[in-house]
């Protein structure tokens, strides 16, 4: 049969094995028939019921969905829970950029969060109060309607008890993510407030939202304060930070702190863009960096779903597919499963621009390596680390 | 004899075992093999070790809000410690805790508790009164 470009890469496997399975099926039966080539078609309809699928049948459908490796039995407990929660009436939104997407919390407003992303931006940048909701509690307020007052909804709390100087500015969502680490590895507790000063221009929603999400993580912080830039702290004396010993930020706190994630020799598995999702100004550049290229080590972007809806309207998600990327709606990497995933594929050696995925995937078998979106990129491009 | 060590009431019931300590945090995403009972992190000082049916003391918690669910599904199924002995917990934590009704304190009135216990001691934590007792 005559084959488009786009079909040759189906058959070789360029995307993906379910799409090789399929137009080597088709291949098959129209080679049968004398077909000359492909005729595109606008819908399919497929049937299926169990008597006629049966085991086999769904083993084979099984073995086309789980490309990352996942087994039947998690996506049931998955599943299950999805259908428990609807039935309640949670709105499964499905992301952990709410405060980009759905809607931030405005100042003062008490709210019961999950995600340490979402509780440090809409604590630090919103100047809403919350602690951080494990499941369990997250999902008791929101029956109740409450949740204990404690912790940072009381203002004598959310006073700074550590100040940091910085001198360098951060540059790109990755330098932004290892300062947020530096300050929380130094802080070191939940019940510690950073107040960081030196901080010449305002970040962009992306950049603090790294800055954040890379704090909580590796400090298990759920609040800071800029001076001059984040609501609660107009000047240093309005959070007490006037009579706090100042500490610095130096150039060796970085360089230590990037030193713990560096590349393994020349081998890359795989390269993961998550941790916070992806904002819709992420994806363009994203797709930005993929646009007319081939990855060689798989590529995996995850995004919410309110973002993916705009980010395939305006043809980024079909860049990054076509380059060879995977774009994971409504999920990220490293809670579905990363042990088993990485097991599953082979892969070790992972690439991210996140410093706070770096740090969780040391504990499920892989040896992260931190670098710039731009470089992470062309990592995959290459199929080397950089 | 027996020292008894003075902290905050905390969350679970009154529970004895054999004391696992380490001037070290605790995240059960970031630093645990929940199949196998391990800690997996490889920079955790505990790394290789089980941390099943032990008295884990640590200095505090660490990272993000998944230990909340995952303290209850460890407990479960039985590959969980028998108590978490912490110098300070978060709110994760202690929700978490609750939820698996697994014993938890922390505050303690004479100092860091990572250097007031040893591993192998015998440890009573009694998180209703406020205290643990190490025979």
């Amino acid at each position: 049969m005559r084959l488009t470009t786009e079909e040759q890469a189906m058959a070789a496997g360029e995307m993906g094995s379910a799409l090789q399975w399929a137009i080597d099926h088709q291949i098959k039966v129209g080679s049968f028939f004398d077909a000359e080539d492909m005729v595109p078609v606008s819908q399919a309809h497929m049937m299926a019921d169990p008597e006629s699928v049966g085991d086999a049948g769904v083993e084979f459908m099984e073995s086309h969905y789980r490309p990352l490796g996942q087994t039947e039995e998690m996506a049931t407990l998955e599943r299950r829970f999805i259908a428990a929660c609807e039935s309640i009436g949670i709105m499964m939104t499905n992301t952990c950029i709410n405060y980009q997407t759905i809607m931030p919390p405005v100042r003062g407003e008490h709210v019961a969060y999950g995600d340490t992303g979402v509780v440090i931006y809409s604590n630090s940048v919103c100047g809403a109060r919350s602690n951080f909701e494990g499941g369990p509690s997250a999902l008791a307020a929101g029956l109740t309607g409450r949740t204990p007052r404690y912790g940072l909804h009381l203002d004598e709390k959310r006073m700074a008890t550590r100040r940091y100087r910085i001198s360098d500015q951060p540059a790109e969502l990755t330098e932004w993510g290892v300062l947020g680490a530096v300050i929380g590895r130094k802080a070191g507790s939940y019940w510690e407030v950073p107040v960081i000063d030196g901080i010449e221009n305002a970040p962009t929603s992306d950049e603090i939202k790294h800055f954040g999400a890379a704090m909580a993580s590796y400090g298990s912080t759920p609040l800071f304060h800029i001076v001059g830039i984040t609501p609660e702290a107009p000047t240093l004396a309005a959070v007490d930070g006037q009579k706090l010993p100042v500490e610095v930020i130096t150039d060796e706190d970085i360089a230590a702190l990037r030193a713990g994630f560096p590349g393994h020799g020349d081998k890359l598995d795989v390269v993961v863009l998550a941790a916070p999702q992806l904002s819709i100004v992420e994806m363009q550049s994203v797709a930005s960096l993929c646009m007319g290229h081939q990855m060689k080590t798989p590529l995996i972007v995850c995004t919410s779903p309110q973002v993916y809806g705009d980010a395939t309207r305006m043809g980024f998600v079909e860049t990054i597919e076509s380059a060879g990327g995977t774009v994971l709606c409504g999920t990220c990497f490293y809670n579905q499963y990363a042990r088993e995933i990485g097991e599953a594929n082979g892969w070790v050696n992972l690439l991210s621009n996140s410093a706070k995925i770096v740090n969780i995937l040391g504990g499920y078998g892989y040896r992260p390596a931190l670098a710039s979106m731009h470089d992470c990129i062309s990592a995959a491009i290459s199929g080397r680390m950089i | 004899m027996t020292r008894i060590l003075r902290c905050h009431v905390g969350v679970g019931p009154s529970v004895t075992g054999t004391a696992l300590v380490a001037d070290d945090n605790f995240s059960a995403r970031y630093d645990l093999d929940r199949i196998n009972g391990i800690f997996s992190r490889p920079q955790h000082k505990l790394h290789g070790q089980s941390y099943v049916d032990v008295i884990l003391v640590l200095n505090t918690a660490k990272g993000g809000v998944a230990s909340a669910w995952m303290l209850h599904e460890m407990t479960t199924r039985k590959l969980a410690p028998k108590a978490l002995v912490l110098n300070s917990a978060n709110t994760i934590l202690v929700q978490g805790a609750a939820l698996a009704n697994l014993s938890m304190v922390d505050r303690f009135e004479d100092g860091d508790i990572t250097n007031l216990v040893k591993t192998g001691e015998t440890v009573t934590v009694d998180p209703a009164v406020g205290e643990i007792r190490i025979s």
